[in-house]
Parts: structure tokens; sequence; C-alpha cells
């Protein structure tokens, strides 16, 4: 359904000189499907998540959704951020309906559903709390719901877990997987963690920085639902080192 | 709530016990060393100054406290829509900054005679004078909280194709909110300021009038009680603003600073 054919962005500086974000990136994301991205900073990813929710255009290349280039932002495209960046005047329930709001869509079966979605991420019981009483995971949660309340067809994640400690993120990842299940949607996962992909991701797209380019795309062959024992799989194993030996083979490459 | 009240006057203690010694430290030194009141009254002489002539005293308290509230809603009503003016883009911005940085280099106070004479001695005059005293602060960090909006919640707007309309009444205005009470806190305290610099120049009431005129005869008390007057005014405008901004923002930082304060 994202079809990304050698694409390609460049920045101007502020003192007039070019930095290319990304170069000749080819993707192609099935709906549905859960595509993790991986490189080191600098390497576009964001670039590239901005550019499918219609934020950045490209200026090389093709990027369409269902055969439509994409110009601007398009409905059914959800975003969720590395902060939560939750409303601090509103409280749970109507930070998760917000989006809807915007486009005045805030009726009362998006309220509900927004209810819902809040309960299958264990925050029931804390619709009528403000941001700030809740943990950094739990913000981060009500930013998750922010994005599905909105029913996406594709849910873009920018490092959704990279600001929480190590055991929230374990915990995050699971129930991340649920929602999904739940919410069937194709989803853009752009993370550092080599583990944390390979967990979530159908495939695993690795980007090499300056400029950023696809260096590999590695198929994750891991039964669902996934668990935390899987991680002591051949198969985890293989997919590991394989996009840790690309993501350093690139890096060396570059400098 | 009496415990309440008990804490209250708890944390107050030591501000009031302060202001009390000073108030006794400052008549003790009056009468031990014979100060003639019209260089430095006792604080009982200027008690016994202002109290029999309080319809009068109220009746300046008034005029002034009208011209501050009219300044500071002046203030409010121009430097929000400025913000919001430069805030929306960069040339805008760069065509209006330079202006205003100009109108705050000029010393108001050098202003206020020449717009009186421009504008005549009257409530109008005195309101934009202590409008142009006040404003600035306020369309500084006004300014500063519409661009303090995290990035993301503006690309959460877009990605909702929220226009920006949209995007700066339901975003970046409440986002803003808690800078806009730090610079109203400033211009509340500059508005009392400013609406005696007029009455010193052009008035026929008011407290700044007060001063001048007892000033002229040497009746240092009456001043001195105005003086107090006014101090309080301040106070209460700041403790006003602070109590709007409990209501209206209490997500505030300013107000969570506060209470780590006072606990």
């Amino acid at each position: 359904m994202i079809t990304l054919d050698s694409v390609g962005k460049t920045f101007k500086t502020r003192r007039g000189g070019h930095v290319q974000a990304l170069s000749d990136v080819t993707i192609s994301v099935r709906s549905g499907e859960f595509v993790a991205i991986v490189g080191a900073s600098g390497c576009g990813k964001s670039t590239l998540l901005r550019m499918v929710a219609g934020l950045v255009k490209p200026d090389a290349g093709q990027l369409t959704l269902d055969g439509k280039p994409v110009t601007e932002a398009t409905e059914g495209t959800a975003m969720v951020f590395q902060s939560p960046t939750l409303l601090p005047w509103m409280n749970v329930e109507r930070n998760v309906t917000f989006p809807l709001s915007l486009s005045g869509r805030d009726v009362p079966e998006a309220r509900e559903h927004g209810r819902g979605l809040l309960r299958s991420a264990g925050l029931a019981g804390f619709e009528q709390r403000m941001p700030r009483e809740l943990s950094g995971g739990m913000q981060q949660r009500v930013a998750i719901c922010r994005g599905l309340v909105q029913k996406p067809r594709i849910l873009l994640m920018d490092e959704p877990f990279g600001a929480l400690d190590a055991l929230t993120r374990e915990e995050m990842s699971l129930s991340l997987l649920a929602l999904w299940h739940a919410n069937p949607m194709a989803v853009l996962f752009v993370t550092h963690s080599i583990s944390e992909a390979v967990l979530l991701a159908d495939r695993v797209v690795v980007m090499s920085p300056r400029p950023g380019r696809v260096a590999e795309i590695v198929d994750v062959d891991l039964p669902r639902p996934r668990s935390f024992d899987q991680e002591a799989s051949a198969e985890f194993h293989r997919c590991s080192k394989l996009i840790r030996d690309r993501i350093f083979s690139g890096a060396s490459r570059a400098h | 709530m009496l415990t309440n009240t008990a804490a209250r006057v708890r944390r107050n203690l030591p501000v009031l016990l302060s202001t009390l010694s000073v108030l006794v430290g400052w008549e003790v030194i009056c009468r031990a060393f014979g100060i003639r009141p019209f260089l430095l009254p006792a604080p009982s002489a200027i008690w016994m100054a202002v109290v029999p002539i309080w319809p009068n005293i109220a009746m300046h308290t008034a005029t002034t406290l009208r011209t501050v509230l009219l300044g500071l809603l002046a203030s409010i009503v121009v430097s929000l829509p400025l913000a919001m003016l430069i805030a929306s883009s960069r040339t805008i911005s760069a065509a209006i900054y330079p202006l205003l940085v100009l109108t705050q280099s000029v010393p108001k106070v050098a202003l206020a005679p020449i717009l009186l004479v421009a504008l005549g001695a009257n409530e109008f005059s005195r309101v934009i004078i202590t409008f142009l005293v006040a404003f600035f602060p306020l369309v500084v960090s006004s300014v500063a909280g519409l661009l303090a909006t995290p990035p993301e919640l503006i690309e959460l707007g877009r990605s909702c194709r929220a226009g920006r309309i949209k995007e700066l009444l339901r975003i970046r205005l409440p986002y803003a909110l808690p800078f806009v009470f730090g610079g109203l806190r400033v211009a509340a305290a500059l508005c009392v300021v400013g609406a005696v610099v007029a009455e010193f120049v052009g008035a026929d009431t008011g407290l700044g009038y007060l001063i001048q005129t007892s000033m002229a005869f040497f009746r240092t008390p009456v001043a001195f009680g105005a003086v107090v007057i006014l101090a309080i005014m301040g106070i209460a405008l700041f403790q006003l603003v602070e109590v709007t901004e409990r209501l209206l923002v209490p997500w505030s930082s300013n107000l969570e600073n506060n209470s780590n304060e006072e606990n």
C-alpha cells in the first residue's frame, strides 16, 4: 500500500549548504504489515516517516499511497512521537480524542472508541487524570491511543519508546503488539534498538547514514504472537546479527 | 478549615514578623532621633495624617486604580494579537520587533509630558502612558510562549490537517498561557508605575497627583500614605493575576514553582 521508489530528500542548511538526508530509498509496505526501521542517528529515519505522513515532500523519486502520490497529510495516517507531547490542559480522555476534535469528528462513538482503547492499553480508571499525574510509560500509552483513535491504516512511530527505561520498553513492546493485533494496520516503527526491531517487526529495514540509504531489508521469520522467549531462538540471533553487521559495515564505509 | 488558616498564618509568619519589625524600627528611629515629619514621618504620623482624610484618599485611589486597570486591559488587548502576529511569520516579526524595541528604548517618563500635550490632560492619555510603560514584557513573553510549543504538537496538528487558525487557537495559544501570565505579572506591576508617572505630569486627581500636591506643602505624611497605598495596589494586582492563573491555567509551571517554595 505504501510504495517508496528511489525517494530522495535534500535539506538546505541555514548557511546555504545542502545536506542529503535520503538517497535512492526504495521500500514497499503491505497493508497490515509491521515494518521496523533501524539505523544510526542521522540516517534520515525521521525524515522518512514524515514523508509518509505527508509533512515533508520528497524531491526525488515517487512516494505513493495506494497508487496515489502523497502530497499532504492524509486521513488514515497517524503519528506517534518519541515524547508523548500530551496537551497539559486536557485530561487523558480528551487528549486521546484531540485529533478527532481538531478535524470535527469528536462524536460520542469516537469518544467511546477512545475509552475502549485506553482500557485495552491498561489505562482503565485513568480517563479523567491529567497528563502530569501519569508516569512516562503511561503518558506514552496515552499518546499511542491518541494515534489509534483515528483508526489509521498506517501508524507511524518515531522512536516511541526511546525516552522510556528498559523495563518499561519491554512491557510497552508487548502491549503495542497486542494493540496491533486488535487494530489491524500497517506500522512503520523507527527505533535504535535492534532487539526491539526484531521482536516487533515482520521486516526490518536497515539504513545507513549520510546520506540515508537502505542497506538491507531483513525478513524476520518468527511466529506470532511474539514473546521475549523468542529472543533465545536461532532466527532471532540470525536477524540481530545480520542487522548489526549491516549497520556497522555501512557506518565504517561512510567514515 | 481551621488547620488551613493556621497553616496559612504559619506560612506567612516570617513576612509578617519582618514587616512588623521594619515598622517598629522605623517608628523608634524617628522618635529617638527626633526626625521632623516633613523629612521622614514615622508610621504613626502617616496613619494619623491619612485616616482623617480617608474619603479624599479613597477618591484618589479609585482614580488611580481605574487608570491602572484600563492600562492593563489595553496592554492585554494590544499585546496578545500583536504577539500572535509576530509569532505567525518571520517576516512580520522582522518588521515589527525593531519598532517595538525602539518604543522601549525611548524613556516613557520623558515621553509623558509630550503625549499629554498632544492628547490632552485626560484619562485617555493617562491610560495610553500606562499602556506604553507596561505592554512590552507582555508581548515578549507571549511571543516566547507561542514559539515554545513542541514541534511534535505542531506536526500532530498538521497531520490532522488542522489549519493555521485552528493550530493557533487549539494548540499554540493554550500552550502559551503560562508564559502570558508570566508577562502579565510584570505588566501589572509596571501599570502602577505608568499610572503614577502619568498623574505626575497631568492630572487633577489620583495618588500621583496627591503625592505632588502634598509635597508642594511639605505634607510628607500624606505623600507617604499615598506611596503605601500604591504599594498595596501593586501587591493586590499581582495576587489577582496569580489567582486568575490558578483558575485558568492550573497546569502552569509558574504555579508549581510557587507551591514548591511554599512547602
